[in-house]
């Protein structure tokens, strides 16, 4: 509870109660019935129908999450990771989406702020956030993956929580104008192929972007994020959006993009974000993230209870939409389809879950996806196997947990 | 490739990118009419950027020893003495690591470009002071840099003309995305 929240009391202002009839008869309704199951109640440590009602808040100008929903990032200095096990639905509320950064959030005036248009292009443009405002508007829902998300998961076991292996992912509504539309206002010159897209952050954090069919259809300069202006912390008040791509390429706080013929091969493209290989050899530009899923609930550090429960998870592909998710209950010995929450939608966190029981007994949870290209989630030792352990950034494989027979669940290799 | 392929990296073997191909015919008039040209001063304020081939490149020189100085001052509190020690980036040795069990990607061992280095400390070293340095410093610290990574003599000078000449070693370690990688299960 804030201070803010008493600030006008009922009993100050004198309004009403804001509870109309229906309402009330409703709430009675349900204290009866609650009432007729007190003993039940008690039994779960419920003290509901004890508690004597009262007039409630009165409207408020900014609302906040109920003060018994404890929700937060894990914040580690330059990122902090989103609370996966506790979300509902696709969308990551804005003020818990996962954050990466290389010098800092800046703090931005979009009034102020800048977009400089340049190189091969034939009129070299400077815009403001307005312009780009008046532009014509899409709107997407798109998740970001940091492309070092679940990085851990290449080295041994640890005691890790879906927050912490997982929640560098996050999905939102992003809000702007297409960089076709800037592109085409500025005319891009024949043989432009690349475009150096810079940050305003203290990194001047810069990156190559390839202008390939699917980015030069799909990408969006971004001013709003789930309803609202872009959170400082996913780049206020511009960013670009190359749906399916690393996170880092999708550059926040955006002031310039330079036209050209070829990478400008920046520290963020060549000595990071490259997937060292056990030859030695790395692959460069490896921008898309591949399928993946993990099962949320029950998740790393969770105590289950025996009886009915739903599995439930994300899975998502920068290739397009998930077509299917197949959830072992048995460390992989039979899998079974599990139900795709809709939407469903391409480069989009998808829901999905299985009804199961636990009725005590050890196991072994996992969860594969498949996209629409056909490509399927691999195991870890799969994609070991190939990449090694030295790639550090894409890990895709498929998550393991744990149930021990009492009931804990921890992150395991299978 | 199948559509299993993304991107399509064709369009950098000649298959022209579609915007390109339907968009500039001469200088067509925008018909948005949105934004205004920037001025000299302001694309010089922002135009940092320093490409493989040199271009972007200042004006300016700077040696090893000068380098040594420079680096003493403000860079050895975060990357070491010698470069080597941390805590942040190892900037220095690990040639012939990266194929080992434990690689270690440093400037000398991984960077494949040279002007990357210039690129990188211009816009964003050092870290509490980004923007800051000159550009003689600039290329006094890629000096000594290369230098202690056995790439250039102690004697040689870099400058907008002699940096992109630089070979670094890792520069054929790098492969275009050829994801996805994995035999179909």
């Amino acid at each position: 509870m804030t201070d803010d929240e008493h600030a006008f009391p009922a009993e100050e202002t004198g309004a009403p109660p804001p509870v109309n009839r229906r309402q009330f008869l409703a709430v009675t309704a349900s204290a009866f019935a609650l009432g007729a199951s007190s003993a039940w109640a008690a039994s779960q440590g419920d003290s509901a129908v004890e508690a004597p009602l009262r007039p409630g808040a009165p409207a408020r100008a900014v609302g906040a999450r109920a003060s018994t929903e404890v929700l937060s990032r894990l914040p580690r200095g330059t990122y902090s990771l989103a609370p996966l096990r506790h979300l509902h639905g696709i969308v990551t509320p804005s003020d818990l989406h996962f954050e990466r950064h290389h010098n800092g959030v800046p703090s931005l005036d979009a009034k102020r702020h800048r977009l400089l248009v340049h190189g091969m292009v034939d009129r070299p443009l400077m815009f403001s956030v307005d312009d780009l405002m008046r532009l014509p508007s899409v709107s997407r829902l798109a998740f970001i993956e940091c492309a070092g998300n679940t990085a851990d998961q290449w080295h041994g076991e640890q005691d890790l929580t879906v927050q912490e292996t997982h929640g560098l992912t996050s999905t939102s509504e992003w809000t702007g104008v297409r960089l076709a539309t800037v592109l085409e206002a500025v005319g891009l010159q024949r043989g432009a192929t690349w475009m150096l897209a810079e940050g305003q952050d203290a990194a001047a954090l810069a990156r190559s972007v390839p202008l390939t069919e699917e980015i030069l259809r799909d990408a969006l300069i971004c001013y709003g994020q789930n309803g609202e202006a872009l959170r400082p912390e996913q780049g206020y008040p511009l960013r670009l959006l190359l749906p399916g791509c690393e996170g880092n390429i999708n550059v926040k706080w955006l002031r310039r993009l330079k036209l050209a013929s070829a990478p400008f091969m920046t520290r963020w493209e060549t000595a990071k974000y490259t997937d060292l290989l056990p030859d030695g050899r790395a692959y460069q530009f490896s921008l898309v993230m591949e399928a993946k899923s993990v099962i949320t609930a029950p998740s790393g550090g969770d105590q289950l209870r025996r009886g009915v429960t739903e599995i439930r998870g994300l899975a998502w592909s920068g290739r397009g939409a998930v077509t299917s998710v197949e959830v072992s209950v048995d460390g992989g010995r039979h899998w079974r389809e599990a139900q795709l929450q809709e939407p469903v939608l391409p480069q989009c966190h998808t829901r999905f879950r299985l009804p199961w029981k636990w009725e005590g007994g050890g196991t072994v949870l996992l969860s594969r996806c498949t996209d629409e290209t056909g490509y399927r989630q691999p195991s870890r030792s799969a994609l070991i196997k190939v990449r090694g352990t030295n790639s550090y950034y894409h890990f895709n494989g498929i998550q393991a947990w744990a149930v021990s027979a009492d009931g804990r669940v921890r992150n395991v290799h299978v | 490739m199948s559509s299993r392929t993304w991107p399509h990296w064709g369009f950098l073997l000649g298959t022209v990118a579609a915007l390109t191909a339907g968009g500039s015919q001469g200088a067509e008039p925008d018909r948005f009419g949105l934004g205004r040209p920037p001025t000299e001063a302001e694309i010089r304020a922002w135009d940092i950027d320093v490409r493989p081939d040199g271009t972007g490149l200042p004006p300016g020189q700077g040696t090893v020893v000068q380098g040594r100085r420079v680096y003493a001052a403000k860079c050895a509190g975060c990357h070491g003495a010698t470069g080597t020690e941390g805590p942040y980036d190892r900037l220095v040795g690990g040639r012939g690591t990266l194929n080992t069990h434990v690689p270690v990607k440093t400037v000398g061992s991984y960077w494949p470009y040279a002007t990357t280095l210039y690129d990188y400390l211009r816009r964003a070293m050092p870290l509490d002071a980004p923007q800051s340095l000159t550009p003689d410093e600039i290329y006094a610290l890629v000096a000594w840099l290369l230098h202690a990574n056995g790439i250039i003599d102690e004697g040689d000078v870099m400058t907008a003309a002699t940096l992109p000449l630089v070979q670094m070693p890792n520069r054929q370690g790098f492969v275009l995305d050829p994801r996805p990688d994995l035999p179909p299960p």
